[in-house]
């Protein structure tokens, strides 16, 4: 369980980075926490000629906010966001998802820009940015940045709309109001295990803004539109009602069994969240 | 010898362990933590199919010496595990595989390099190509008729077959009550925090190849390795440095262990393996697959009339060295009758081939399997009859007052009270007030309690391994004990720590027997150079055995000790006692380094008669009835099931047990907690799943589900501490209790909570998966029981 020879360049730039990707033409892997890639290139199970470190790359770790965004540098860790380093604009849903992802081992080193470019659809952060309506900022060469909805960054399981060339930098991560409330829960055999569903549901009246997302899946996550459309007008037996309905259309692909264990997940969001109006 | 002999450090006291300080400080000596100058490290390239002929394998040109296969170990013979029991089938189980293999990770080549990345670049560039033949991947697949077999010479896929009948005609056809259960339990590998490691290399002035190696027997692995390399035996040496857990997979001669100690006999210089976490998940240490079919028959108080039943284990491909695949069935068979007083029983046995890992006996050996299954009978019977669980198994229970009791597959339980450990773990769980209280939580999740009895066979020798048939049979453990110059103690023994702390245990016995204080006795193990021979450390038998042995050795030495001290204080030897780490007469005393040196340095001072044999002793002990001392307990568990999620929180957990007296009550805590937490991972969690072509599912721990300290919960412990009328001190073992009873007694509390809807669980772990779907095959039994009605 050793990786295959590989090089390693410590970029001191993203422009290094993607000029790097561009030159590799597919076959250099951008390095952050390495919480996720290390192993499966362990396993041998991925493998890259060259490895681009971006832990220590400018920029990478920025924080900008103004009145309706925080923009969060792709840079910083898991533990960061759950201490608080990073300003948390979303009433305490980051630092709760923070917390909660694998063992703080892994949270001192893995990046919230990693696990989202990694791409595992279990990962956290992937339906925490989806429910959020966050927006994903992804840099390639010469500087060009381009913005990505975080719902549909995910073309697949450990797929991204990045192209072979561009680094996530930042994400921006909208402000919820005072009165926002959110609910997030995921089904775990285990503490720190990638979770088997998930749900997440925001609802902030003030901003007009109520998103359901089922997480976990074999792929993206999915928006629950009509579930939270229900949710907005306040009608909750509506809403739970029709969620089994609704987790089985997005969802087609899945056995009775697992629809049922998503369509659990958003269910207990969705009741968690009159308990998390103060965080 | 009261307390004040031994400083309150002997027999009984609760000190902390010797071997504690090095592993909190991070200086254990592991395997992997040597190193040697010219040291290679070793990959193997392993077997992607499940069931093959090799057709060609082929290395580059100039890869000589670096990349090895079967043929080119010139010297080298398979392992091959013969039992005298009739009707066993021997497997030639070959070092690396030679026309066939037949698991997916069977070695078939190994590859040696600088460095381990590099010896797995070397596995790549080799070349072989298999003819795939179909794959058993269950022990019904390969007991039925036309399958395909893995060793065709046999006629069939059944390592053995055994049965026992006591008759049951009578039992049958008076039975009012008939229970009707089938039961499984998973596939597991066992996961010491250190994975199985070999270091060999050539001691050019000793003229020995030494083998370090993490191993539970380091001296049975002396005999098996000098046979594979057809060496004699004082050419080898092997060292057991500190091993991380052995679990009964570091009893096994394994292959990778023979071709590694070929290597360093061939080129003389170092060479290392350590085995990395996705070999021993697809690779090695597999275990507990059990497969149960039972009828019980009851009378309408629950009382048990008579049993029927048939077991079968997916034993894998091979017989390992030295147990057998054999040895988990049989034990099996014997063991399923448990703690019960039972009159009437019948039973078959399958050892199954299967193209899997060979399998080894783990931790408990059979019972937890056994437990699971006899543990849901006594539930189902209960349930059958209307009464609480608890209660039914309480009559059922071989009594107090019938022991010393002779079961009915003559097992000879030596002592004490069965019904009276249940009883306080029935307290203790507070079954009454829970019956009196909520059947399901303010989370709607189901609430339940369920129990588990069972009895631990430890330190089981002469008698019983004669029976088996294995290629060894454990006699006399020896032990070494000597007074040094300056007043310490060497013990050496040749068991091996493996975590269990016998360098604290062997320490307090030989305090107790010479007084000696516990600071300045310094125990030796599992090193075949340095101690007296122990068949090693398994079937919870070392404090008894390497215990008894030491004791023996020490009073031995205590006599010489006494005998010097007399002449030195002028009165007679039965004058002399220990008291305080010093020797006494009367108010005059002498230090043990007084008696040392007038050993060693001052021969002018001793008696003319003193013992030419000095202050020093090797002895061998084993009890006085080497059939097995019987330790038992009773655990109860209240947990919550979600009905949603299938996910199990175990809210409490108690364990009333007893294995005689105690030499380290806090030792025996900690082997009870972590083989607890080993039980509760059996119970809820771990599983090696195998595709219909025999690919492991489990290949690394994202998939592999062990319990972590989260999932665990606080065991609360009770001792009842009822003497073994057999052994030195009373002792029994308990090194194996502690994972027999979990995945019973989690799986009675499960189908308690689930009771109201009807829905049952009968296999391990209790996943979520399979709760779920006990949950919706009620549904679908009630749905189709409305829609008969309508």
């Amino acid at each position: 369980m050793k990786p295959a020879a590989f090089d390693y360049v410590r970029a001191r730039s993203v422009s290094e980075a993607t000029d790097l990707l561009a030159k590799k033409e597919g076959d250099a892997k951008i390095l952050a926490g390495g919480q996720s890639l290390t192993p499966m290139l362990n396993l041998r199970l991925a493998r890259s000629s060259l490895l681009i470190d971006i832990k220590r790359a400018e920029g990478l770790r920025s924080l900008e906010a103004d009145g309706s965004i925080v923009a969060i540098g792709a840079g910083w860790t898991h533990a960061e966001i759950e201490d608080g380093a990073v300003e948390d604009p979303t009433r305490g849903l980051m630092r709760h998802v923070a917390r909660g992802i694998a063992y703080r081992a892994v949270r001192n080193r893995g990046t919230i820009g990693g696990s989202l470019a990694h791409a595992d659809p279990a990962a956290d952060w992937v339906s925490t940015m989806a429910v959020l309506g966050a927006t994903l900022v992804c840099e390639g060469t010469g500087g060009k940045r381009r913005r990505v909805a975080a719902d549909g960054f995910l073309q697949g399981a450990f797929l991204t709309q990045l192209a072979a060339d561009e680094v996530l930098v930042a994400i921006e991560v909208p402000r919820l109001s005072a009165q926002a409330r959110w609910g997030y829960y995921k089904v775990c055999r285990k503490a720190g295990e990638f979770a088997h569903a998930l749900g997440a549901v925001i609802h902030d009246p003030a901003k007009n803004i109520c998103r359901i997302v089922v997480g976990a899946t074999d792929g993206p996550p999915k928006l629950l539109p009509r579930t939270a459309a229900a949710l907005a007008a306040d009608r909750m037996a509506e809403a739970l009602d029709g969620l089994d309905r609704e987790i089985v259309a997005v969802l087609p692909e899945h056995e009775p069994a697992a629809q049922r264990l998503h369509a659990t997940a958003v269910r207990r969001a969705i009741a968690a969240m009159s308990t998390t109006m103060d965080h | 010898m009261s307390a004040s002999s031994t400083n309150g450090e002997g027999v009984g006291a609760r000190v902390p362990r010797k071997e504690d300080a090095r592993h909190l400080h991070g200086r254990g000596q592991f395997v992997g933590d040597l190193a040697m100058p010219g040291m290679q490290d070793v990959a193997f390239l392993r077997s992607p199919v499940a069931h093959a002929s090799i057709v060609s394998r082929s290395k580059p040109a100039g890869s000589d010496g670096a990349i090895f296969f079967h043929d080119d170990l010139t010297g080298t013979l398979p392992i091959i595990t013969r039992s005298s029991i009739p009707g066993y089938k021997v497997s030639d189980y070959p070092v690396l595989a030679r026309e066939r293999v037949r698991f997916v990770g069977e070695p078939v080549a190994m590859c040696v390099a600088a460095n381990r990345a590099a010896a797995e670049d070397l596995t790549e560039t080799i070349d072989v190509q298999y003819d795939e033949l179909p794959a058993i991947v269950s022990s019904d697949a390969g007991r039925a008729a036309g399958a395909t077999l893995l060793h065709p010479q046999w006629g069939d896929n059944l390592f053995l077959e055994t049965s026992f009948d006591s008759g049951l005609d009578q039992a049958v056809a008076d039975a009012p009550v008939k229970v009707e259960l089938d039961i499984s339990t998973a596939r597991q590998t066992m996961h010491p925090l250190e994975g199985k490691g070999v270091v060999a290399h050539w001691d050019h002035r000793a003229g020995q190849l030494v083998v370090h190696t993490s191993t539970q027997v380091p001296h049975l692995i002396r005999a098996g390795l000098a046979e594979c390399l057809g060496l004699p035996q004082a050419l080898v040496r092997i060292i057991a440095p500190d091993v991380g857990g052995g679990f009964g997979y570091k009893c096994l001669l394994q292959p990778e262990e023979v071709v590694v100690a070929w290597l360093a006999l061939t080129y003389k210089t170092p060479f290392r393996w350590i085995e990395d976490r996705r070999e021993h998940l697809v690779a090695g240490a597999n275990a507990r697959q059990h497969q149960y079919r039972i009828k019980a028959y009851a009378d309408r108080q629950g009382r048990l009339l008579g049993m029927d039943a048939e077991v079968a284990v997916d034993v894998g491909a091979y017989s390992v060295w030295p147990f057998t695949a054999c040895l988990e069935a049989a034990q099996a068979g014997g063991n399923l009758p448990g703690p019960y007083h039972l009159t009437a029983y019948r039973v078959k046995t399958y050892s199954v081939a299967t193209n899997k890992p060979p399998f080894a006996p783990y931790r408990g050996v059979a019972r937890p399997g056994v437990c699971f299954a006899m543990e849901q009978v006594i539930d189902a019977i209960a349930k059958a009859v209307g009464r609480e669980a608890w209660e039914v198994r309480a009559e059922n229970l071989v009594p107090g007052s019938a022991m010393p009791y002779t079961n009915i597959t003559n097992k000879h339980y030596d002592s004490g009270d069965y019904p009276a450990a249940l009883l306080s773990a029935k307290e203790m769980i507070g079954l009454d007030a829970f019956r009196a209280g909520a059947r399901r939580d303010a989370r709607g999740r189901y609430l339940g309690i369920g129990f588990a009895s069972y009895t631990e066979q430890s330190a089981h020798g002469t008698k019983v391994f004669a029976a088996w048939g294995l290629p060894f049979v454990p006699g006399y453990d020896q032990a070494f004990v000597k007074l040094t110059p300056d007043g310490a103690l060497e013990v050496r023994s040749g068991i091996h720590t493996i975590g269990q702390g016998l360098e604290t245990t062997l320490a307090q016995v030989a305090c107790e027997v010479t007084g000696v204080p516990l600071s300045t006795i310094k125990v030796t193990l599992g090193d075949t150079a340095t101690t007296p021979f122990s068949t090693g450390a398994y079937a919870s038998r070392g404090i008894v055995m390497a215990g008894g042995a030491v004791a023996r050795a020490g009073e031995v030495v205590a006599e010489r000790i006494k005998a010097i001290a007399a002449h030195l204080l002028q009165v007679t030897p039965d004058a002399v006692t220990f008291r305080d780490g010093r020797i006494y007469a009367g108010n005059a005393s002498l230090s043990y380094a007084d008696v040392g040196r007038a050993w060693y340095f001052r021969p002018e001072q001793l008696p003319d008669n003193v013992d030419r044999a000095g202050l020093e002793a090797t002895e061998g002990y084993k009890p006085e009835v080497d059939s097995g001392l019987f330790s038992y307990a009773s655990h109860a568990v209240r947990v919550a099931v979600d009905p949603d999620t299938g996910l199990v929180e175990i809210l409490d957990y108690v364990i009333v047990e007893d294995c005689g007296r105690m030499v380290n009550p806090m030792i025996v805590e900690g082997q009870t907690y972590g083989g607890a937490a080993q039980g509760v991972g059996t119970a809820l969690f771990e599983e090696s799943p195998y595709d219909a072509n025999g690919q492991p599912l489990a290949s690394t721990l994202i998939d592999y589900l062990l319990p972590g300290p989260v999932e665990l919960p606080k065991f609360r412990i009770a001792h009842r501490e009822t003497l073994s009328p057999y052994t030195k001190f009373g002792i029994k073992g308990v090194g194996e209790g502690g994972a027999i009873a979990p995945p019973a007694a989690i799986i009675n509390a499960i189908n308690d909570a689930l009771a109201p809807l009807n829905a049952e669980v009968r296999d391990a772990p209790a996943s979520p998966k399979r709760v779920l779907a006990a949950i919706e095959a009620a549904r679908s039994r009630a749905d189709a029981l409305a829609g008969a009605d309508a």
